[in-house]
């Protein structure tokens, strides 16, 4: 599968209560949550994002609370996936029980930029610029992990398997 | 095959003779649990994987802490809907109204944590509990879910960064201080996936609750799990809370650490975590004049009885600077209790404290002491991020309770021996 769209580019160490703080916690419907994606540090991005846009950051995405809320509105904001250069372990587990994809690349941190046109093949973790011949390729993920993505989920994982 | 203490904890709960650093293993878990905000999203979960019974009962435990009393309309449909799931299913360690209190205070204080447990939470400072020499890491709720479902989830066995500290604490110097200056040469990614273990002769010396407060921030550098080995001093917490034994488990001698650091304490002065990162750390000379609009005393990093004692100390006698608030927030029924008894909530309301009921209050930013635009607050809590206690333009420093309450006096940041 192929996530093609927009760069918002983000630094280092983006935590979870920037992400979506901690006063809309109250609600856990993910379009209510969507609507505050990034209120503190992006005002614009709940307006101006689209479907399958891709977040591209440095280190530690994801890091502080182990709200599940953070990779749910991002998701239901539209974002269609998360280059970082590394993920908090939370969040990483996070994303991939709800079904945001994300990837760790340590270049697309340093050669892409805010509005760049990238696409994500999600199988075989390839990142290139749309318009340029900027080519590479993500960390792989675990097997064990690509494992619950193709089952559809945690959840769906899980009712198939029984267990682990 | 030597081992860490938390590769053995890990390696018993995954049915296996020894597990090494990378490893993914599938592992019971001796205690699940979630609050408020994060019990929903799993109830959620856990209906929809179509299972009829929690793995259970009594291996469960849902604490709504972060936004009660109910702080509002939306907060107390969260609180029902883990309620009613509470009752459906019978959960045995579900507490409420005067029972309730900061999740990572009551839970070892009603003996539900025993040393070599495996705890599984849905908050990022389950870490917690591995002070009483467990394996405690947080998750997110569909992975709770999950576990509320099966009862076992799969982690990958991390690997143990050893940190040994040596030599004599200062007055006024304690857990809170070891940790922030630890997060100061680690950094907020300086551990991620790592197991954080504490050791050296110091911490032998260290009670409980400051034993909590160090492994509470453990996340903070981005570990898996902090951990002590469990000695005397937790025997004797555990005596009288809990009938079961649990497994007092030492890292073997030549086990294989990824990296060794030794921190040195004789002339450790307390730190300050400045705005905006728990990493953002200097000894508390180097602070400058900051002027203090709130205090806040509290949380499950110091919100324990001695944290309490401690500030009281210096309250005693004493009043909040006009201008400054102060705020407090015993963690847990029997704190609140024993404070009053001790006298130590009449030094608070004496000195023009507010107290709050046990709960997380505005440590996340939720209720009991929001900051306006422009604000500073010191407060005893594990995180500064910005936008983290209220408005995205105000500010967070981090300290130990006892220059809370030094800083309560002066109405700026202030060390103990100040006053």
């Amino acid at each position: 599968m192929k996530i093609e769209g927009r760069v918002w580019m983000f630094g280092d160490n983006v935590d979870t209560d920037l992400i979506i703080p901690a006063r809309y916690l109250n609600v856990s419907d993910k379009n209510e949550l969507a609507k505050h994606c990034f209120a503190d540090l992006r005002p614009e991005f709940v307006k101006e994002v689209r479907a399958g846009d891709i977040v591209v950051a440095g280190v530690n995405f994801g890091c502080g609370s182990s709200r599940e809320q953070a990779p749910l509105a991002m998701k239901a904001a539209g974002v269609g996936a998360v280059i970082a250069k590394s993920f908090a372990r939370i969040f990483y587990r996070n994303a991939f029980n709800i079904g945001l994809p994300i990837r760790d690349s340590e270049e697309a941190a340093e050669a892409f930029s805010e509005g760049a046109r990238i696409s994500v093949d999600l199988e075989t973790g390839e990142i290139k610029a749309t318009d340029k011949e900027t080519r590479f390729f993500a960390k792989p993920v675990p097997d064990f992990m690509m494992e619950i993505v193709r089952a559809g989920g945690l959840v769906a994982y899980i009712k198939r398997e029984g267990s682990f | 095959m030597p081992m860490t203490i938390t590769e053995k904890i890990l390696a018993a709960h995954a049915g296996k003779e020894t597990v090494s650093p990378g490893e993914l293993v599938q592992v019971n878990v001796d205690l699940a649990l979630a609050n408020d905000i994060t019990a929903p999203l799993a109830i959620d979960v856990f209906d929809r994987l179509g299972v009829r019974e929690v793995f259970d009962r009594e291996r469960i435990a849902l604490v709504p802490d972060h936004f009660v009393p109910n702080k509002d309309i939306e907060s107390a449909q969260q609180v029902k809907v883990t309620r009613e799931f509470a009752r459906k299913h019978r959960i045995k360690h579900f507490f409420e109204l005067g029972e309730t209190g900061i999740e990572h205070v009551i839970l070892p204080e009603k003996g539900l944590i025993s040393p070599g447990d495996l705890v599984i939470g849905a908050d990022s400072h389950t870490c917690t509990y591995g002070a009483l020499g467990a394996f405690s890491a947080g998750v997110g709720s569909t992975d709770l879910g999950a576990i509320l479902a099966t009862g076992n989830t799969w982690l990958k066995v991390p690997a143990t960064i050893k940190v040994v500290y040596e030599g004599n604490l200062r007055p006024w110097v304690g857990g809170k201080d070891l940790i922030l200056y630890t997060l100061g040469l680690l950094g907020v990614a300086g551990a991620v996936y790592c197991s954080l273990e504490f050791t050296g002769e110091v911490m032998g010396r260290l009670s409980m609750a400051h034993r909590f407060t160090m492994a509470n921030m453990a996340v903070e550098a981005g570990a898996k799990n902090g951990i002590f080995e469990p000695d005397g001093t937790t025997k004797e917490y555990m005596e009288g809370r809990s009938d079961r034994a649990g497994n007092f488990l030492k890292s073997d001698p030549d086990a294989y650490y990824e990296k060794e650091i030794k921190i040195m304490v004789d002339d450790m002065a307390p730190q300050v975590a400045l705005p905006h990162s728990p990493d953002n750390v200097k000894p508390i000379s180097e602070i400058g004049s900051v002027p203090l609009d709130q205090v806040f005393l509290g949380s499950c990093t110091n919100g324990r009885l001695e944290d309490l004692r401690e500030a009281a100390r210096l309250l005693q006698g004493r009043k909040v600077a006009g201008g400054t608030r102060l705020i407090v927030i015993p963690g847990s029924p029997l704190i609140y209790k024993e404070a009053i008894k001790e006298g130590i909530i009449e030094t608070f309301l004496d000195a023009g404290a507010v107290i709050g009921p046990p709960c997380c209050g505005p440590c996340l930013g939720g209720h009991m002491g929001i900051l306006a635009e422009g604000e500073r607050a010191l407060s005893t809590t594990n995180r500064n991020f910005v936008g983290r206690m209220g408005h995205p333009k105000s500010e967070v420093y981090l300290a130990n309770p006892a220059v809370a309450a030094a800083s309560a006096v002066m109405g700026q940041i202030a060390s103990p021996e100040e006053i």
